[in-house]
């Protein structure tokens, strides 16, 4: 970007060749040097983002250092292992599929879910689908509204805002999902001698949207610094099979189809990136609204609400806290 | 309503200060001191519907009747009036 003038989507643009090469230069940096490890283990969902994350590992160390993990349960979206699947066989990678669910069964998860989501929906069950919608900023002026919509066996639909308990409640169970697949990489990674390679891309890792010890656990995360515009950019350099590139973000995470944008970011991905990008290199919100067709003041909101989410996820990024520093222990 | 204050105030510093109550006055944004955050305001609003049996509703979850301990107790003021 030469001037601020020209704010647009193409303001994302990078040079996919070069950044691509920078990366797989710390790849094998960041092993070799810090982790002592001899490959990445990556957990593939059949999205974009793990989708890239597997390709730079395999630009970056070779296919035969790379090895994937599917890892599907009951609730995961019927395409996700047919797309994870093109993905393997795109990078020639070794990996395995391991259906989570009745480790899941096991901890209780489905049980204790359901128990969450009963005390918001008393008639919630057997055959019954759910997930947690918040509120748009643009239409809900206060706090964010947390709410659980199920849907019946027969197709009624359901909308609960959620108090603390249910909502603390759903959100602890849900959070098996991601730690469950974690420990399984882990599993992998040590057996094999490897790291393992978190996929989290900057909108997700910069409003902390991933479980603390769970998706966020990793031993590097190659695309932390890449707006989700630009993961797409790569993903077309690196190959990555058509399915995967024109499917929209999903969380796959509950039971009833969710966007991203309405569980977490305010806006769809793209305009959401212009606004993170925008908000990072001090550009006026109504440059930015221009650009993606709203209003400054609804810009002005998302800025706020980027800062907010800074806030209430500062936790995940934090590290245990000592009550005395180790001087000894340098990392 | 002197009542309904220190009710308000000792649950705030009891359940997010651990007792310690230093600088915190009727007037503290409890979200611009970084004191609660978006999780903590379902706290808040859990302690109002329990402790003084009314019903937060989508509309009245703004920060101009949550965000402060005067500013609690002026919403409670007024719902409790109409109630």
């Amino acid at each position: 970007m030469t001037s601020a003038d020209e704010f647009s989507y193409d303001t994302l643009v990078i040079d996919a060749e070069k950044e691509v090469e920078k990366i797989c230069s710390r790849i094998r940096d960041g092993l070799k040097n810090r982790l002592k490890r001899r490959g990445l283990v990556v957990g593939l969902s059949g999205g974009i983002d793990s989708s890239v994350t597997a390709a730079l590992a395999v630009k970056a160390i070779g296919s035969d250092r790379v090895f994937g993990l599917e890892m599907p349960e009951r609730h995961s979206a019927k395409e996700t292992t047919s797309l994870s699947r093109s993905v393997i066989d795109h990078l020639g990678i070794d990996s395995q599929r391991i259906d989570i669910s009745p480790i899941l069964e096991a901890v209780g998860f489905y049980r204790l879910y359901d128990d969450a989501v009963r005390l918001a929906i008393p008639g919630y069950g057997a055959g019954w689908k759910s997930k947690i919608v918040i509120s748009s900023i643009f239409e809900h002026q206060g706090f964010s509204l947390l709410s659980v919509v199920a849907q019946s066996p027969d197709g009624e639909t359901v909308t609960e805002r959620l108090p603390l308990k249910p909502y603390l409640e759903i959100v602890a169970a849900t959070n098996f999902k991601q730690r469950t697949r974690k420990m399984l990489e882990y599993y992998h990674a040590d057996r094999l001698n490897f790291a393992v390679a978190g996929t989290p891309n900057r909108l997700e890792y910069d409003q902390g949207f991933f479980v603390k010890l769970g998706d966020g656990a990793a031993d590097l995360k190659p695309i932390a610094h890449l707006y989700k515009t630009q993961v797409y950019q790569l993903a077309e350099y690196l190959g990555i099979p058509e399915e995967v590139r024109k499917r929209p973000p999903t969380t796959d995470t509950y039971s009833l189809a969710q966007g991203q944008d309405e569980f977490y970011f305010s806006l769809p991905y793209r305009a959401m990136d212009l606004c993170l990008y925008g908000k990072n290199h001090g550009i006026e919100p109504a440059k930015v609204a221009q650009a993606i067709g709203l209003k400054p003041g609804q810009v002005q909101k998302v800025y706020e609400d980027i800062d907010t989410k800074r806030v209430t996820t500062r936790y995940l990024h934090l590290k245990p806290l000592l009550m005395e520093e180790v001087p000894e222990i340098v990392v | 309503m002197s009542e309904t204050r220190e009710q308000v105030r000792a649950y705030i510093v009891d359940n997010f200060l651990f007792g310690d109550d230093s600088g915190l006055e009727d007037s503290t944004s409890f979200l611009e001191s970084g004191m609660i955050d978006s999780t903590g305001i379902l706290e808040v609003i859990s302690f109002l519907e329990e402790q003084f049996s009314i019903k937060v509703h989508d509309e009245e979850l703004i920060p101009e009747n949550l965000d402060s301990i005067g500013n609690i107790v002026g919403f409670l003021g007024a719902k409790m009036a109409v109630a």
